[in-house]
């Protein structure tokens, strides 16, 4: 059997070398590596061969909701921040700096389409309607989600590292079946016509750090062998808690695709209409059949990995100035600006409208009402289960021995 | 009733479940053409095609991760994991995420995988695939785990399992899969309820409790200690997770006295619980305290001195002669 034999890539390695040698290097700096960028960090409209066809699809009511939207929850992060800080929240996941690669992101998928995110993807909450005071039961302690994903196809946070990247897969492996589940029934009632259910896809987030998780390597060979609609959307924001990029990747994680036969794009992640760009073009190729793409947004975690971290432990505040300088939001506003697409008033209504979100988050989360821990023996199970029974009749036994005391007390 | 094999009729089972249900599919290492290493799915990727027998890569995690997903989508995907000790590389997608995932959504979201994992030793293999790693996952709420020892329970089991809407572990008792009994496929009368103990033979002096590839075992012992004179009472289990103490604590009652076996080592085990649970309950009624028979405190040994490893029927006898002794 020659090499012929061999499955064939689309995709060219060539120059890998020179690249890890400039990816060694760029770490703290510019990635060397090219990556698709049509909002300059100054705020100057470039142009890309193949994106810039769906930037100009972008009309400025768009536009304008990209900037109110990712204002909007740099602001929640803010008031979450400080609710934790004030002991409401037992912890707070912050996502300030990586804006633009959740709103970009989000405002590319429709409503048929699942999203699994990390702990992280408040911006991305946002973009598919989850009420951002739920997002919060999780960190209050209330509740292990918080919302139901079937309201909005987002679904919870998962904690253990790239586990729910599995789950995205087999989710566009059942997307797959219900087309053919779909086709032979049209087809058994004699309607050869277009399905009437719009196409959907698949989008799974994870880091930089959990890219060196077993389960991303597993997800990619399994979406590559069934061509599942699905896409993989890496955040590398540069930080897994306190170890840089360069300990999981010696070369642009986006290039890790190529490895499993599917397109692998970098694209600024700081940049809200390229993000947006690169994953409407990703999601229409997943929702057509043609099967997954890895994007990585080249981002940066300006804050801390959670309120328990301390990143002056291992990070100079120099690398965060740098990065700064990039903000999402400023170059928006320059460019929204210079074309005459916003004006103050535009901006102050977005300021209100944040703090409008923060004092209604601010409020929802004191009026958090702390459950009932029988509503935890009743979701342990769907079926009934006699060992759940039996703990739970002990309990209400136990639990009422307390409230004759407290009856006795107060005789 | 037919008379067929515990692998038969589990193919049985699993064939009327992909025909009565469209979304129920088969994910596994070689079970497409191949049917499986123990030729479980034989002949169902013929019937069924790739679509409903798929034949994944070869990712434990990647297994239970994607049936995670296809379950969240409304499918009824059955899992085979080839051999008890290779169900660890799925064991965090099985224990964080599949058990968790009903009350992390506080009851929102319903994950009805089903898992089946051939256990047990007795084969004469290597490393790894004699294991009994029941124990691990019934520790772990959220989880049922079941396990038939014989054709009848096989065949319907596998159906009730996927019907459940809880996530189910079955463990197939490898080495019985050769056994052959007479399967009714037509209705499964005293099996309409999977985690229901079964009494399989009565008797008035001590109670034996197993489950999967020692029930023979218990049975022949039964008949053994009969020839001295002792009338014992042999219980299936059938469930792990749950475990139906009644049963169990009706017979103790009776019999005054239990002996718990199975393969997984008496450490930690299914026995231990069994014997903590009876205690509490049938504590005026006991003779004698409960005692385990299992495996020693080590990895499953090599398959040269696999017997001396394996709860026997001597070894039952033997627990049973220091149960009498009290």
């Amino acid at each position: 059997m020659g090499a012929t034999h061999l499955p064939s890539t689309e995709f060219d390695g060539t120059g890998i070398e020179d690249r890890l040698e400039a990816e060694a290097e760029a770490r703290l700096g510019d990635p060397a590596d090219p990556m698709v960028q049509l909002l300059a960090p100054d705020g100057t409209l470039g142009s890309d061969p193949v994106f810039s066809e769906y930037a100009e699809r972008l009309d400025a009511d768009k536009l304008r909701g990209f900037y109110a939207d990712m204002a909007k929850i740099r602001r929640f992060d803010v008031e979450a921040t400080a609710l934790q800080r004030q002991g409401q929240l037992a912890l707070w996941v912050p996502l300030t700096g990586q804006e633009a690669a959740q709103i970009g992101s989000g405002r590319a998928s429709q409503p048929q389409d699942y999203i699994f995110p990390t702990y992280r993807e408040h911006g991305v909450a946002l973009t598919r309607n989850v009420d951002l005071a739920e997002l919060l039961r999780q960190f209050r302690g209330v509740s292990n989600g918080g919302w139901n994903p079937k309201d909005t196809n987002f679904h919870l946070y998962t904690l253990v590292l790239a586990a729910q990247t599995p789950h995205a897969v087999g989710y566009a492996m059942g997307i797959q079946r219900d087309q053919k589940l779909a086709a032979s029934a049209a087809a058994a009632a004699g309607n050869t016509g277009p399905a009437a259910e719009p196409q959907a896809a698949v989008m799974v987030y994870f880091g930089d750090g959990a890219s060196s998780e077993g389960d991303v390597h597993e997800s990619m060979v399994f979406a590559s062998s069934y061509k599942a609609p699905v896409v993989f959307f890496c955040q590398n924001n540069h930080w897994a808690i306190s170890v840089p990029t360069a300990v999981q990747t010696r070369i642009p994680l986006a290039n890790r695709a190529k490895g499993y036969g599917f397109p692998g794009i970098r694209v600024d992640g700081n940049d809200v209409i390229a993000v947006h760009a690169v994953t409407e073009w990703a999601l229409e190729r997943a929702r057509r059949g043609e099967g997954p793409v890895l994007i990585e947004a080249f981002t940066y975690r300006v804050g801390a990995h959670t309120t328990a971290d301390d990143p002056t432990k291992y990070r100079e505040s120099s690398e965060e100035e740098h990065w700064r300088a990039k903000d999402p939001l400023v170059r928006l506003e320059t460019y929204l600006r210079a074309q005459g697409l916003a004006d103050d008033a535009f901006f102050e209504q977005v300021r209100a409208d944040g703090d409008e979100l923060a004092a209604y988050v601010r409020k929802t989360t004191h009026d958090l009402e702390t459950p009932d821990i029988r509503t935890a023996f009743a979701n342990t199970y769907v079926e009934a289960h006699p060992l759940v029974a039996e703990e739970l009749a002990w309990f209400e036994e136990y639990s009422a021995g307390f409230a004759d005391e407290a009856e006795g007390a107060a005789n | 009733m037919t008379t067929m094999t515990i692998a038969k009729a589990i193919n049985e089972g699993l064939r009327a479940t992909l025909a009565n249900n469209p979304r129920s599919l088969l994910m596994g290492e070689d079970i497409g053409p191949l049917g499986g290493v123990y030729r479980v799915t034989d002949g169902l990727f013929a019937e069924f095609g790739a679509d409903r027998v798929v034949d994944t890569p070869l990712a434990e995690s990647g297994i239970i991760g994607t049936a995670i997903g296809l379950s969240l989508r409304g499918y009824l995907p059955i899992c085979e994991i080839q051999f008890d000790g290779f169900v660890f590389p799925g064991f965090n997608q099985i224990t964080t995420q599949l058990a968790k995932m009903h009350s992390r959504s506080n009851g929102n979201l319903t994950v009805p995988v089903v898992i089946r994992i051939p256990y047990g030793g007795g084969i004469g293999s290597i490393e790894h695939h004699s294991e009994s790693p029941e124990a691990l996952f019934a520790h772990t709420a959220g989880l049922r785990i079941i396990t038939p020892s014989n054709p009848h329970d096989a065949y319907w089991m596998i159906q009730q399992a996927v019907e459940c809407q809880d996530p189910v572990i079955v463990f197939e008792p490898k080495r019985r899969y050769w056994l052959k009994g007479d399967v009714d496929t037509a209705a499964p009368g005293p099996s309409a309820d999977p985690f229901k103990a079964h009494v399989l033979r009565e008797g008035t002096d001590a109670t034996v409790v197993v489950y999967g590839p020692l029930v023979p075992v218990a049975l022949a012992a039964a008949n053994a200690a009969a020839e001295d004179g002792h009338s014992v009472e042999v219980i299936d289990l059938r469930s792990i997770s749950p475990i139906d103490f009644d049963t169990v604590t009706e017979s103790v009652t009776k019999t005054g006295r239990l002996v718990v076996a199975h393969e997984a080592p008496t450490f930690g085990g299914i026995g231990g619980e069994i014997a903590a649970r009876i205690s509490e309950r049938a504590f005026h009624s006991l003779e004698a305290p409960v005692i385990r028979v299992g495996g020693f405190h080590m990895p499953y040994p090599v398959a040269k001195v696999e017997e001396d490893y394996l709860p026997d029927i001597d070894r039952i006898l033997e627990a049973l002669d220091r149960a009498f002794s009290y």
